[in-house]
């Protein structure tokens, strides 16, 4: 297997922090999303509880990150609902807002501000959403920055970090919302590979501390040690869902085991 | 190592090698002279004839221009000088520049009142200070807010109720969106709009006139056709610059829009505005836009030129605006919804600081050809510096002197103009500089 593997083995990843609660953060029933003519998303239903981390994998194109985009209405859709934290997503524009400052998400090419220092990148959104006092919100900062292990770059700007480093500024910056939910939308696809790891370790850490987590990825290390468990997609629909033992040693479709042996045959 | 490579001899390096200086290149006045004059047999040539094509420029410019004329009061005067010096007569006659240059600075302004129009221009300046550099205290951006209608009440005169009251209309504005913003952000945007506009046509008149009855303050009022000269560029040219620029990044914004009704008509009014020669709308400021105000509200032409100016200069911007809006990665704006951020949020904190950035040189570039322009208010009949020479040559002592004069103005736009473009230099490089 890949890099992540490594990841998984030099470090014994506590699964018994990680708690799943019976109380749903997040339900998506009969949903449909059509990008023109072109059906995306075809009948998904899922239910998230609070605490599961769920890995999403599944070829290019499948509709995967699509799917997590719909959570946080980065993507609308057209039919079905989303019910996040409570909240339905629907155009009112007030829900669209509350559901995206209780949802984080890190996205592939990170997208933090460039013409903002790290810090500040980390207290936008807690200053001008939560109208947070200004030394509050970089207490937080500082706090998670060290959390993910990068204070001293507090005052650099984007531009001067490395992949790596970057990414987990916007992990960083996600949690300055105090989110009771993250989406990873393929964290580590941009990262070399020496820099996988770090970006990874913070993310395990953030699971053992039970954070409820949605993760496009095709770290399968990761999903074995984290997840509780596995969705495949494939063509816009949920292919399979199991938890990750069953999943990888026992897969059921034809169309799981052809993607299971493509990326895990080398 | 995989085993395609078994086959090559094994290397390891142990130690990292320490960094080198570079060599170091011969330098000096001869080496420069190689490298950039007279590289190759080719460009040498091509040296020696660009430096004799410039030498025959200077020496046939500069005698012209040296010339003891400065103090000659008349063009008939100059030229018996040149008579009595036994020179050539075709040089220039400065005196002309030493007799008029406060006319062409300030047109028919009352002479007794040019220290008005000067003080206003330090004020300009002091008020552009903490916007145009940053590092200033909080109190001069206050300074910077009421600049705008010191110079007003300094150049007009008249009672100061009236941009006491105009500037009224700006803070009703303010706490209209203020206060409707958390409700809805369109009706918002809506009220700031239209409420202030509102205010100015029906209200400012009746309003000042009772206020100074009641307390009559106020400097000698200058009529708007006494305004002239340089004076009345740079009037027009900054009042424009000043309000294009919001109104310029809002059409871009519109332009960007989702909204349709919002999309269309900022799509409608850019290219319509774009579309029609400047001269043409400088027409509609003079002759027609009485007939859209209120009967009775009569309003000033120069204020009429700088509005049609500015809505003409809007159009541009919003476009060269736009371009920067489009450079910005769709991602920014994805990472500013997923935080929660509102759209005006997300635009003032996270797109338009770089669009912006991004489109420096597009804006520049824009002012430069607003501030040149407005000499075209010629046409109108307003007395700008170029409207001036002809009043200039209708003397007797003057008649028939062009080159002196057009030089002058040249020179003071080009002063303007270039210290713009070096504005727009100094602001990239320190952009550049603060966020790499």
């Amino acid at each position: 297997m890949t890099m992540s593997d490594a990841a998984q083995q030099d470090r014994n990843v506590n699964r018994a922090a990680m708690q799943v609660t019976d109380e749903v953060a997040i339900e998506i029933s009969a949903m449909n999303k059509w990008y023109g003519t072109f059906h995306v998303l075809r009948d998904i239903n899922l239910t998230v509880n609070r605490g599961e981390r769920i890995v999403i994998c599944g070829p290019s194109g499948s509709g995967k990150s699509t799917l997590i985009r719909c959570i946080n209405r980065l993507e609308e859709h057209q039919s079905g609902r989303i019910i996040v934290d409570g909240t339905e997503l629907s155009s009112d524009l007030k829900n669209i807002d509350k559901i995206r400052s209780e949802v984080g998400m890190c996205f592939q090419h990170f997208n933090l501000f460039p013409h903002l220092t790290i810090l500040e990148n980390c207290t936008l959104a807690p200053i001008w959403v939560r109208k947070t006092p200004k030394k509050d919100a970089e207490e937080t900062a500082m706090h998670f920055l060290k959390k993910v292990k990068i204070p001293e770059q507090a005052h650099k700007y984007p531009g001067q970090l490395s992949g790596g480093q970057q990414q987990r500024v916007a992990i960083a910056r996600s949690l300055c919302m105090k989110p009771r939910i993250m989406l990873f939308d393929e964290p580590t696809s941009a990262l070399d590979p020496e820099m996988i790891k770090e970006v990874l370790d913070t993310m395990i850490e953030l699971a053992e501390e039970g954070m409820t987590m949605l993760c496009v990825t095709h770290e399968m290390g990761f999903a074995q040690a984290v997840a509780n468990r596995v969705i495949f997609m494939d063509q816009g629909q949920i292919v399979e869902q199991n938890e990750p033992k069953a999943f990888f040693n026992n897969p059921q479709s034809e169309r799981t085991k052809l993607f299971l042996s493509q990326i895990l045959g080398h | 190592m995989s085993e395609t490579h078994a086959h090559t001899t094994a290397f390891v390096r142990d130690a990292v090698l320490p960094q080198q200086p570079p060599p170091a290149t011969a330098s000096g006045p001869l080496r420069w002279m190689r490298d950039n004059l007279f590289p190759n047999w080719i460009n040498g040539i091509m040296t020696l004839i660009a430096i004799y094509v410039i030498y025959r420029i200077v020496s046939g410019l500069l005698p012209w221009f040296i010339s003891p004329t400065w103090d000659q009061p008349s063009l008939s005067a100059c030229r018996a000088l040149f008579t009595e010096l036994g020179q050539s007569t075709h040089q220039a006659c400065w005196g002309v520049i030493n007799d008029r240059w406060r006319q062409l600075m300030f047109g028919f302004y009352p002479a007794e009142l040019y220290w008005r129009p000067t003080v206003a221009l330090f004020v300009l300046l002091a008020g552009l200070a903490p916007v145009l550099f940053g590092g200033f205290p909080r109190w001069f951006m206050a300074f910077a807010l009421a600049s705008p209608f010191i110079i007003f009440t300094l150049i007009w005169g008249g009672t100061i109720w009236v941009p006491i009251v105009v500037a009224l209309g700006l803070v009703i504005a303010v706490v209209a969106f203020r206060g409707l913003v958390k409700r809805n952000a369109i009706l918002a945007t809506f009220a700031g709009i239209v409420l202030p506009i509102l205010f100015w046509l029906f209200l400012v008149g009746p309003l000042t006139a009772v206020l100074s009855d009641a307390l009559p303050i106020g400097l000698d009022p200058v009529r708007s056709n006494q305004l002239g000269g340089f004076l009345l560029s740079v009037v027009i040219g900054v009042a424009a610059i000043v309000l294009s620029l919001p109104l310029g990044i809002l059409l871009a914004l519109g332009r960007a829009s989702d909204l349709f009704i919002v999309n269309k008509i900022s799509i409608a009014f850019i290219e319509i505005v774009r579309g029609v020669p400047l001269i043409v709308w400088l027409f509609t400021a003079s002759l027609l836009l009485n007939y859209f105000l209120p009967p009775g509200t009569s309003f000033d032409l120069t204020l009429r030129v700088i509005i049609m100016v500015t809505l003409f200069s809007a159009a541009y911007i919003a476009e060269v605006v736009r371009g920067g809006l489009a450079a910005v990665p769709k991602g920014q704006y994805e990472g500013a919804d997923s935080l929660g951020l509102s759209y005006w949020q997300s635009m003032q904190l996270i797109v338009l600081p770089q669009a912006l950035k991004i489109s420096i040189p597009g804006i520049v570039n824009t002012f430069i050809g607003l501030f040149k322009d407005t000499t075209l208010v010629l046409f109108i009949g307003l007395l700008d510096p170029l409207g001036l020479t002809n009043a200039i040559r209708a003397s007797t002592d003057w008649n028939g002197i062009y080159w002196e004069l057009f030089i002058f103005i040249g020179v003071l736009f080009f002063v303007v103009c270039y210290s713009m473009g070096r504005y727009s230099m100094y602001l990239e490089r320190k952009l550049q500089r603060e966020n790499r």
